[in-house]
């Protein structure tokens, strides 16, 4: 989500453009499993352990992670949540934000290790965000982070836990990631 | 010195008995002379009227002076300023003030005011005590101060057989009695024209029934009684087809109308803005163009402001608080020039002598413009375009709905009594 | 998107816009600490000329769930000084430094007014008889979590339409996603004209409660019979009210639903209040989480986006 926020895609208007393929498909599943053996082992098996998503892109991936845990661990079902931030967010008036879709936690987080899980990592902005979110739920016990890719330029003390990949990016490329791969490129802005 | 005070030169002039280049010399109040080439000579005033019309000065049989009791939107002067400013040489100033013109007296003091104003002022009485309803004014006693002209307007005479004994009483006096039409009962509580807009902007409506109801009665007293009646601010495309057909059948009624009423509809109340609110109210498309029609063809026989200035606060309040009218004296013949389609000399008409003779001032205003006559007189540019700008009019109110409307035609002089009390769009007192 | 003032700033886009967004606002609503930092540092005014609690207190209790800071000016207080202009009153307010204000006024208009002399948002929360727009998306919310899409439902809605605000919001808002409209009233509590409205008018309701899917009861207000528009309360209620024998003919799957507060035994008798295809706590309980996205729409990061209508 950061990504979209940042580069103004629409409704204000932009075309991603791919430059660089980085993950494939086999690439991005051996990561999900490595992830998931190294959440286990951190946390000396999975109770207590729950995982949520951050909308949009860490979504699907924490369903693939929570897949991955229950054949790591045994057909161990986590919990699995959704959390929206746009309410949260520390830049509110100065980009338009609407919640992309309704934050969906059906457990109580209090005592819990809490797994979040994004696509990117970028200025960290959004982990901190989803931070205070959680908050709100109740009082994890700890919070780790998950994400595919961490493509640097930190503006917060925010460090992930867990990383598919780490690639150096300038500050203006755009990273996708999708089911079947990763690739960096930038937003074109459509002619007004 | 060879005795002109002030000559207008280089002007077409214009009046009832056809057009003609000339200049007009005056002294004293009165015309003495109208040929082409006048020689001014020295210690005369001459006013500039190349490219304009010269024209009788313009009337209006209907404004609110507010004096006495409404001075902080208006008084006598500010008010006879700005129809100076608008080419008006003489206004009717009606008598709801407080207390209403309803007595010599206040009459009198009305009168006594107007003597040092910038335009002739005079006065409309009541025709009724307090404007009530219930008892007939000491019309007579009026009409000896000169009174030609008695209305209860802000109101109309509800009861029938009272609004019979004024007519009959009138017809004795040589006065005429107005009649601002509304039926009470049916336009209680209402804001604004009944109508498609009022449905959708949740407003108690003013159905055009309620002024035709008594314009259909009170043309039926003048067959009953055979004295004359003037319709003031006719609004409705029934009202004018009643008049008409009265006068079709030789009916002593006359009728008016504002501006506003052949150029604004209900349409504008969706601002909520109180500026458009004025009573009767803005109405159809198809109203508007029965005016329009009706002021073309001579049914209605004079446009007449109704000028109602009221302070900035007033017309602040929400809009069923805030108080009906408009401006209307700076800004009618540049309305009457811009909108209507017909030729000047219809438009003065409608502005200058039809009103004159209704209001009795035929002696004094409204022309023709001829050496002997009182020197009234309006030097009018029909081609200067200017833009209405509220904080520049002259009136002591802002309440005007054509704020930033462009308009052709302004009057550049205006000569009240063989005075030239505004040169060059500025008033000289 | 500045001022809400009418459904029409809205459009059929921007209605969907709002419903979207209180699915988000009715789950926060729902946790245990219903509260977001979405609007912190923002402050809230309601301004009530006309006294009316539950609406009042339903767009506070939504400015606090925003974390916003809220302000009560509201004339049974006495804190509304009724000798002061309404213009004065407003620009006072605004110079204390306010994001928005919340209107409500027994003029039509008002909320027009307010918006042409202050820079904060003003949101109508009911002038006059003319609109009322958080109460028609609040009920475009409740029917549209019951049956879904409005598209294509027949709507009725029942009584003194002319002098309804909730009226003309609502007919504007459910004929914008699609509904099927029906006016059912006396002719004498009818608007002067209908030109323009989408809507089908009948004055018999009898005639038409089978085939509705949603039946919406107008508060009939005891002036009206002062003001000869109907005879008597127990007439209308014969011949308009929802009776028992009237519930029994409602579809099984149709909603009953009103704005409140109810006259139980006019328009509604309390066994239709109490049915279960009412939907009126629901209206309630929506209302604060459509005002909340309202508020976060106007003041908070959905400010900047263009949605529907004409601004």
């Amino acid at each position: 989500m950061a990504e979209r926020e940042r580069t103004g895609m629409p409704p204000r208007g932009g075309v991603f453009v791919p430059r660089t393929r980085v993950m494939d498909a086999d690439d991005m599943r051996r990561a999900v499993t490595r992830i998931a053996h190294e959440i286990v082992e951190r946390n000396h098996g999975l109770e207590g352990v729950a995982v949520i998503g951050l909308q949009t892109g860490g979504v699907p991936l924490a369903r693939r992670l929570h897949d991955a845990l229950a054949s790591v661990g045994d057909g161990v079902d986590v919990p699995l949540g959704a959390l929206d931030v746009a309410f949260y967010r520390d830049d509110i008036g100065l980009r338009p934000v609407l919640p992309e879709a309704v934050t969906d936690i059906p457990f109580d987080l209090t005592g819990l290790t809490v797994v979040l899980v994004d696509d990117v990592l970028f200025t960290g902005r959004t982990v901190r965000a989803a931070l205070n979110a959680l908050n709100d739920y109740g009082r994890p016990m700890a919070v780790q982070l998950a994400v595919m890719i961490d493509r640097g330029h930190r503006q917060l003390p925010i460090r992930p836990d867990f990383v598919g990949k780490n690639i150096p990016t300038r500050f203006g490329e755009q990273v996708d990631v999708a089911d079947d791969g990763v690739t960096i490129g930038e937003i074109v802005r459509r002619q007004p | 010195m060879n005795g002109h005070a002030l000559v207008i030169r280089g002007g077409e002039v214009v009046d009832e008995r056809g057009r003609r280049s000339a200049d007009v010399a005056i002294r004293a109040g009165a015309i003495t002379a109208v040929e082409p080439g006048i020689d001014a000579g020295p210690g005369v005033q001459v006013l500039d009227a190349t490219g304009c019309i010269v024209t009788p000065g313009l009337v209006d049989l209907h404004t609110h002076l507010r004096e006495p009791g409404g001075e902080a939107a208006e008084t006598v002067e500010t008010g006879s300023r700005a129809a100076a400013l608008g080419g008006y040489t003489a206004v009717v100033a009606m008598p709801n003030t407080d207390p209403p013109i309803d007595s010599a007296a206040v009459a009198r003091q009305v009168l006594e005011l107007g003597r040092a104003a910038l335009c002739d002022v005079r006065v409309a009485g009541a025709i009724t005590v307090g404007r009530k309803g219930a008892q007939l004014a000491p019309i007579a006693e009026l009409a000896e101060l000169g009174v030609r002209l008695f209305t209860d307007d802000g109101a109309g005479v509800q009861d029938a057989r009272l609004m019979r004994r004024a007519l009959q009483y009138s017809l004795a006096l040589g006065v005429t009695l107005a009649q601002h039409c509304e039926d009470a009962s049916l336009a209680e509580g209402g804001q604004m024209h009944e109508g498609a807009w009022s449905s959708r902007l949740g407003m108690q409506g003013i159905p055009a029934e309620a002024e035709e109801l008594m314009v259909m009665r009170d043309i039926a007293l003048v067959r009953l009684t055979g004295a004359p009646v003037h319709f003031l601010h006719l609004s409705t495309a029934g009202s004018i087809a009643m008049v008409r057909a009265a006068k079709e059948q030789g009916l002593p009624v006359t009728a008016e109308a504002a501006p506003h009423h052949f150029t604004l509809t209900h349409a504008e109340a969706k601002s909520f803005d109180p500026v458009y609110k004025v009573n009767p109210p803005l109405r159809t498309d198809e109203d508007v163009a029965a005016v329009r029609r009706g002021l073309a063809d001579r049914v209605i026989d004079a446009i007449a402001t109704d000028h109602a200035p009221h302070t900035q606060e007033a017309k602040e309040a929400p809009w069923d608080e805030a108080p009906p009218g408009m401006l209307g004296l700076e800004t009618a013949l540049g309305l009457a020039l811009t909108e209507l389609d017909m030729p000047i000399e219809a438009v003065l008409a409608l502005l200058s002598w039809q009103p004159a003779r209704i209001a009795g001032l035929g002696a004094e205003h409204g022309g023709p413009i001829v050496p002997g006559r009182p020197a009234n007189l309006a030097v009018i540019d029909p081609s200067e375009r200017w833009t209405v700008q509220p904080e520049r009019l002259a009136s002591r109110a802002r309440n005007t709905p054509y704020a930033g409307r462009t308009l052709t035609g302004r009057a550049r002089h205006t000569v009240v009594r063989g005075e030239a009390v505004v040169v060059g769009g500025e008033a000289q007192r | 998107m500045k001022h809400l003032l009418s459904i029409e700033d809205l459009g059929a886009d921007g209605i969907n816009e709002v419903m979207r967004l209180s699915d988000s606002f009715v789950e926060v609503s729902e946790r245990a600490i219903p509260r977001v930092p979405a609007l912190r540092g923002k402050t809230v005014v309601s301004l009530f000329y006309e006294d009316s609690t539950r609406t009042r207190l339903s767009f506070e209790t939504a400015a606090k769930r925003l974390s916003a800071d809220t302000m009560t000016f509201s004339v049974s207080s006495s804190s509304v000084n009724k000798g002061e202009s309404l213009r004065d009153t407003v620009e006072t307010i605004e110079a204390m430094g306010i994001d928005a204000v919340v209107v409500r006024h027994k003029s039509s208009g008002v909320p027009w007014r307010i918006a042409s002399w202050v820079e904060a948002s003003v949101i109508n929360a009911g002038d006059g008889w003319h609109q009322h727009p958080t109460q028609a998306l609040l009920d475009c919310y409740t029917i549209r979590s019951r049956k879904g899409d409005l598209g294509g439902l027949r709507i009725a809605v029942v009584g003194d339409i002319m002098h309804s605000r909730v009226a003309r919001s609502d007919v504007e808002a459910f004929a914008a996603l699609g509904a099927e409209v029906l006016l059912v009233a006396p002719p004498t509590l009818l608007p002067a004209s209908l030109d323009g409205w989408p809507v089908k008018v009948t004055h018999s309701l009898d005639e038409v409660i089978g085939d509705l899917d949603v039946i919406y009861l107008l508060r009939i207000q005891r002036e009206r019979m002062t003001e000869a528009l109907l005879p008597s309360l127990r007439e209308y209620r014969a011949i308009y009210g929802l009776t028992p024998e009237r519930l029994r003919a409602l579809r099984s799957d149709a909603l009953v639903m009103h704005p409140g507060p109810m006259n139980r035994g006019v328009e509604i008798d309390a066994e239709a209040a109490e049915d279960p295809r009412s939907v009126i706590t629901a209206q309630v309980s929506n209302g604060v989480a459509v005002r909340m996205a309202v508020l976060y729409l106007l003041l908070g990061s959905g400010a900047d986006l263009v949605i529907g209508g004409d601004q």
